[in-house]
């Protein structure tokens, strides 16, 4: 045992070096979140050291990716780069996590993002840990005071916190009823205009044309169709208190609706972008209601129903009521306010949201920007692709009746549905049954993310 | 630490020539050499991480606040749910990687023809060479019933979705069974090696003493793999209670069904990066840390995995 003294002195090196390294990454590591740099007064915020030409970098989700490549076509020479990511969509939260990862690095961040959610100016116009928001404020100077009026009325209120613009808004997501008009005329229906009469055409549906569906449950962002869609009160947020009301009238009966149609096989659970919906129920879809992103990405894209089928009426409501209706996401562009480069940041941004290369051409949703919305509707209208010529007075009206009981959190609600709800119902649970869970998880989440609930 | 420890010692054997010393202390520098890679990335990537974890752990912005951290850990509606399924889990795993991957090892080394020995050695290695998140895609795809290489199989057990396959109750199921055919090869062809290792004098003894294969493996192969067995389970507990990407992976694919808070791991990386609370983060890191010791003393106590032969 000779070798114990010299292996204890080594041990005891070996301690006091790994110490003194850790005191020194310590001291690193509390240097990282310093003071932050001053406020540059044509901007809002504090810029970052400009360096002309440094290229920009880009995220996107895939359905923007051709943004990016209209862009590149359209400025060659402004260096970009770009990344394809989730999109943040489903609540995934990628956006944020990066975000964090790179805060604690102090360095790395993308210089404009988009994002499928609603939610993220609330920790992006945030300071963390001492380190300067992520979000560039737009409306300080940043952007033109003319460019940003150019947004439908109320489009910026998800990204605005206390006046401060931090997002630009790509697209619309206001819910509208959609309907083949070659089946109902084959089976002789109406178009469903409350959700009293949707839960009664699912019945006959069911009874007199079995297989043919009215929706699918199978998609989380279905409790914004659903219960933001029927003035439910199950998700409001009133500044830091939160509640989740599963008892009131409209969740009552949304709620038994629902089950009725599920009971009868006429909304089905499979995911609008799965596999085999396409496959499976491309002639089958009678009636839905949606958000008018549906257009490109659903009955143009994924089911591929050719023109001349399908129209477009007002949102669903209740019997005597207003008509008010669901938002179904609409994605968010946001600016980096760590980049080195803001002139390109705002051509990109200015690009993206209006110019009629992206927006117009290639973009599934119905344009925030008001310009690039004509042209939009202008291009649907020449396409003849509804059956009803008033599709663009439906669509405009419905951008104004969204329901304003639903809020925009700090937390996605898609995850409780995803976590609670789809896997019930696929165990063939009851909604009804699955209620109070539900709102055990969305009272819960809201605790976790610093909320009071009422 | 062993291996350069009796390099000294054999430098000063009295009974060794000028020329054999020299020898000696050339190739103890290079044991000092070979070694100070893997020192080197255990103090940057374990030891300081650790400590700093540490320090997290019991500050808040930098200044001590005892247990705070792991009390609002613990408090989160998140935190038990996430230590039951990861626990179950890893019950599940262990029981049954030992035990398949026992019996697997002594069916393969009773096997008489050569080839039929290797032969299932290689299959049995081939999935673990596919890296962690890639095979858990794969594995996306054979659990969901509809582009299921078995749907069959999933049906006729009454599962018509993904979402069904992958419900709460079935995860700890489907981790083990992704779990066990990354790693169980790896680990057979282990075992197989330490029963090679066994003495043939020993078990010819055995054969003629007239003990069967079972008998054999019961009083002389089982017990003479006791080291190498619980050195399996010291690992693959480690590996356990760090479960993160096959969770993760699933929770995406199957957008949030799956919940994104399912195990502890996971739950830590929300603290660091959904809330910005890197201090939450660490404590469950520290609670997992101690865990995983406490776990691996008792395998090691009770593996005798230290005591020489």
């Amino acid at each position: 045992m000779s070798q114990q003294p010299s292996s204890a002195r080594r041990g005891a090196r070996l301690l006091a070096g790994a110490a003194s390294a850790a005191t020194g990454l310590l001291l690193l590591s509390g240097c990282t979140g310093g003071p932050s740099a001053e406020m540059n007064s044509d901007y809002g915020f504090a810029t970052a050291e400009q360096v002309a030409d440094s290229p920009i970098t880009v995220w996107v989700d895939s359905s923007r990716e051709p943004a990016v490549k209209a862009f590149t076509e359209a400025y060659p020479d402004v260096p970009l780069e770009y990344e394809v990511y989730d999109g943040n969509a489903g609540g995934s939260g990628t956006f944020q996590t990066k975000i964090s990862l790179m805060d604690q690095a102090g360095e790395g961040w993308p210089d404009v993002v988009f994002s499928t959610q609603q939610n993220d100016a609330i920790w992006a116009s945030q300071e963390t840990n001492g380190l300067q928001a992520f979000a560039a404020p737009l409306n300080k100077g940043f952007m033109d005071e003319e460019f940003l009026d150019g947004f439908a009325a109320g489009s910026l209120d998800y990204s605005t916190i206390d006046g401060t613009v931090y997002g630009l808004r790509n697209d619309l997501a206001q819910n509208v009823t959609y309907y083949n008009q070659r089946l109902l005329d084959e089976f002789g229906y109406e178009v469903p205009t409350t959700w009293e009469e949707y839960g009664e055409l699912g019945d006959k549906l069911a009874a007199e044309h079995p297989g043919y569906i009215l929706g699918s449950l199978g998609d989380s962002f279905m409790t914004y169709v659903y219960y933001g869609g029927s003035e439910s009160p199950v998700f409001q947020a009133d500044g830091t208190e939160f509640s989740s009301d599963v008892e009131d009238p409209n969740t009552v009966a949304i709620t038994e609706i629902l089950d009725g149609m599920l009971e009868n096989g006429t909304l089905v659970q499979d995911s609008f972008f799965g596999a085999e919906f396409a496959e499976k129920y491309a002639d089958k879809l009678v009636a839905v209601p949606g958000p008018v992103w549906y257009t490109g990405a659903i009955f143009q894209g994924a089911l591929g129903v050719p023109a001349g089928e399908i129209g477009v009426s007002a949102p669903l409501h209740w019997e005597g009521g207003e008509i008010e209706t669901g938002n179904v996401g609409g994605g968010i562009w946001y600016a980096s306010s760590h980049t080195k480069n803001l002139d390109a940041v705002e051509q990109f941004l200015e690009f993206a949201t209006s110019a009629p290369e992206f927006q117009v051409e290639a973009s599934s949703g119905y344009p925030a920007n008001t310009e690039a919305a004509k042209g939009w509707l202008a291009k649907l209208a020449e396409t003849g692709y509804f059956v009803n010529e008033d599709f663009e007075q439906v669509m405009a009206d419905a951008a104004g009746q969204i329901w304003d009981g639903w809020s925009v959190t700090k937390w996605s609600p898609e995850s409780a549905w995803a976590t609670v709800v789809i896997p019930g119902i696929a165990e063939g649970e009851t909604i009804e049954s699955l209620l109070p869970v539900w709102k055990e998880e969305l009272d819960n989440e809201a605790t976790v993310n610093g909320y009071t609930v009422k | 630490m062993t291996t350069a420890g009796a390099a000294p010692r054999g430098a000063r054997r009295p009974s060794a020539g000028l020329r054999h010393s020299t020898t000696s202390k050339r190739q103890s520098r290079f044991n000092y050499i070979f070694i100070s890679g893997y020192t080197l990335l255990l103090i940057a990537f374990g030891l300081l991480p650790t400590l700093y974890a540490l320090f997290l752990a019991f500050t808040r912005n930098g200044a001590f606040v005892g247990v705070d951290n792991f009390l609002r850990v613990f408090a989160d509606y998140r935190f038990l749910p996430a230590v039951l399924h990861v626990a179950l889990y890893i019950v599940y795993w262990l029981i049954s990687l030992t035990v398949v991957v026992v019996l697997l090892a002594l069916v393969v080394h009773a096997l008489r023809a050569r080839w039929a020995s290797s032969l299932s050695r290689f299959l049995f290695y081939i999935p673990g060479a596919i890296a962690g998140a890639s095979s858990v895609m794969l594995w996306l795809f054979v659990l969901d019933p509809t582009v299921s290489p078995v749907s069959g199989l999933l049906h006729a057990m009454g599962y018509e979705s993904l979402v069904r396959v992958v419900s709460i109750d079935n995860l700890p199921i489907v981790f083990t069974i992704i779990a066990f055919w990354t790693g169980a090869g790896g680990w057979i062809v282990i075992q197989y090696g330490a029963l090679n290792n066994i003495d043939t004098e020993i078990m010819e003894a055995a054969r003629i003493d007239g003990a069967g294969a079972v008998k054999t493996a019961w009083y002389i192969q089982l017990p003479m793999m006791t080291k190498w067995i619980s050195y399996m389970g010291i690992m693959s507990l480690a590996a356990g209670t760090q479960l993160f990407v096959e969770p993760r992976v699933l929770s995406q694919a199957t957008r949030g069904v799956v919940p994104e808070d399912y195990s502890l791991n996971q739950l830590a990386y929300l603290y660091a990066f959904r809330q910005g609370d890197f201090s939450g983060s660490a404590a469950i890191s520290i609670v997992l840390l101690a865990v995983a010791l406490l776990l691996s003393t008792v395998f090691i106590f009770r593996g005798r995995l230290f005591e020489s032969d």
